[in-house]
């Protein structure tokens, strides 16, 4: 409600006297949830177990409210934990008049949303691979533009003066971006089946899309729980030249040696070599020759901010007591919040449309 | 002819949660049923190795020359406590893509 009234103020600063703007209120549960009965699907405990370290519920909100907004006619619509591809299908179920329950329509439209809702990613942004996959312009990549039809397809395009490209290979790339099951994305509104969906080129920089179905929707909501998890403490130092993985190396020994000697109990600890191991670790093969440069990157958990700041202080002490030549020491801290889901039921969630004019 | 997928397909990976999706598409239809014979589930859990704690499951669309592993168990507890220096694992597109198929001369 504060963005929308901060919305309305904007507004009217800017003279767009009688914008209206419908808030969307009801994805944050956390006062509504029973944390007896409701299980953190990715470690099976309860919300009792954590209750004290919990800070945020919010539930998956779908096009529904929205639908309801836009019929009253707002210009802008502002609301919390909203699925992404719910934004589309929301716009093309009040202009088409969609019904509720056409399950196969609405799974075409969320098809059409899931390739718009990561902006220029269809649009050759986060694709090129010079002389592979070339992306003309890329500075001036342009934002994707869906041209949609009553029957669920739609053609995307961009505008002809921008950057980038609209191919089949771009939209099938953002077509299963993020997906599990093609045939069962599970969303507020309609399980989708994306398992048919083919790609027709209409020209340059146009791609039908077509083929995407859906089933009835789930009877339960996702909810994602925030919640405060420790904290992890960071250092980072350069090696370059002769030796200097075997140095990289030697200092992250050092450090660790120091932090257990000061009894500092780390839960876990990482160190990447990067530009060697950093991505891949051990799954990496084993490099042929040594690279001109590693920077060291050690990374702990712990339970407490102080521990976390003697990772990094650590790190950094190797300035004056690590092996030759290390440079450009950082190091960073942060409290963790943990997200997990917990599914509940669709009645659960209540969601108020509230309307603003400026 | 042993070739890297590299030079045949390209991918994209994403997150959710504690898993990971890398998704491979082949350029050219000619080599989706290698692709397909050849890279199970099994042999991606086993290229991916510890960054895997979980399942692999592989999803098939023919007709977008397409697969999508769904890698389970496999973003160090998920984006926001990852440890990863990638904590979303997008780079591992590139890690699929370096494995190597078999293709008839």
């Amino acid at each position: 409600m504060g963005a929308g009234e901060r919305a309305i103020a904007i507004a009217r600063k800017l003279g767009l006297i009688g914008l209206r703007v419908g808030v969307v209120t009801g994805d944050d549960v956390l006062d509504t949830l029973d944390f007896d009965t409701s299980v953190i699907a990715e470690t099976g405990q309860t919300l009792s177990a954590i209750a004290p370290a919990i800070v945020s519920a919010n539930a998956y909100i779908g096009a529904e409210p929205l639908v309801e907004a836009l019929d009253q006619s707002a210009h802008v619509v502002i609301g919390g934990r909203i699925a992404d591809p719910s934004l589309v299908l929301a716009a093309l179920g009040h202009a088409f008049r969609w019904p509720a329950a056409d399950w196969e329509r609405l799974g075409a439209g969320i098809a059409i949303g899931h390739l718009m809702e990561c902006g220029p990613q269809v649009t050759g942004g986060y694709f090129g691979d010079p002389g592979m996959k070339d992306v003309g312009d890329l500075a001036r990549v342009g934002a994707p533009i869906a041209e949609c039809w009553p029957d669920g397809t739609a053609t995307i395009t961009k505008l002809p003066d921008t950057g980038g490209v609209v191919s089949t290979a771009t939209c099938t790339e953002q077509l299963l971006y993020e997906i599990h099951d093609p045939a069962a994305y599970y969303t507020p509104d309609v399980i989708a089946d994306f398992s048919g969906v083919r790609f027709t080129p209409e020209g340059k920089d146009r791609i039908a899309v077509h083929g995407a179905s859906g089933r009835r929707r789930p009877d339960t909501l996702k909810v994602a729980v925030g919640y405060r998890d420790g904290f992890i403490g960071e250092g980072q130092i350069s090696y370059g030249g002769a030796g200097c993985v075997n140095r990289a190396r030697q200092a992250a020994d050092a450090v660790l040696a120091r932090l257990a000697n000061q009894g500092i109990e780390l839960q876990e600890v990482r160190v990447d070599l990067i530009g060697l191991n950093s991505l891949f670790g051990e799954a990496q093969p084993t490099a042929a020759a040594e690279p001109p440069e590693v920077r060291l990157r050690l990374v702990a958990r712990t339970a407490d901010r102080a521990s976390a700041e003697a990772v990094g202080l650590e790190v950094e002490g190797l300035w004056i007591a690590g092996p030759y030549g290390g440079g450009g020491a950082t190091r960073a801290v942060r409290e963790v919040i943990a997200v997990g889901s917990v599914y509940v039921p669709r009645s659960l969630v209540r969601t108020t449309v509230t309307m603003l004019e400026a | 002819m042993k070739t890297k997928l590299y030079q045949i397909a390209h991918a994209r990976a994403g997150d959710k949660g504690n898993t990971s999706n890398v998704e491979l598409i082949v350029y050219d239809p000619i080599y989706f049923s290698f692709v397909r014979e050849q890279l199970t589930a099994e042999r991606v859990k086993a290229w991916f190795g510890p960054l895997v704690t979980g399942e692999v499951v592989r999803y098939e669309l023919p007709q977008l020359g397409a697969l999508n592993f769904v890698l389970q168990g496999a973003l160090g507890g998920g984006v926001t406590r990852s440890l990863a220096i990638d904590p979303h694992g997008k780079s591992r597109s590139s890690h699929l893509l370096e494995l190597e198929v078999d293709l008839p001369e």
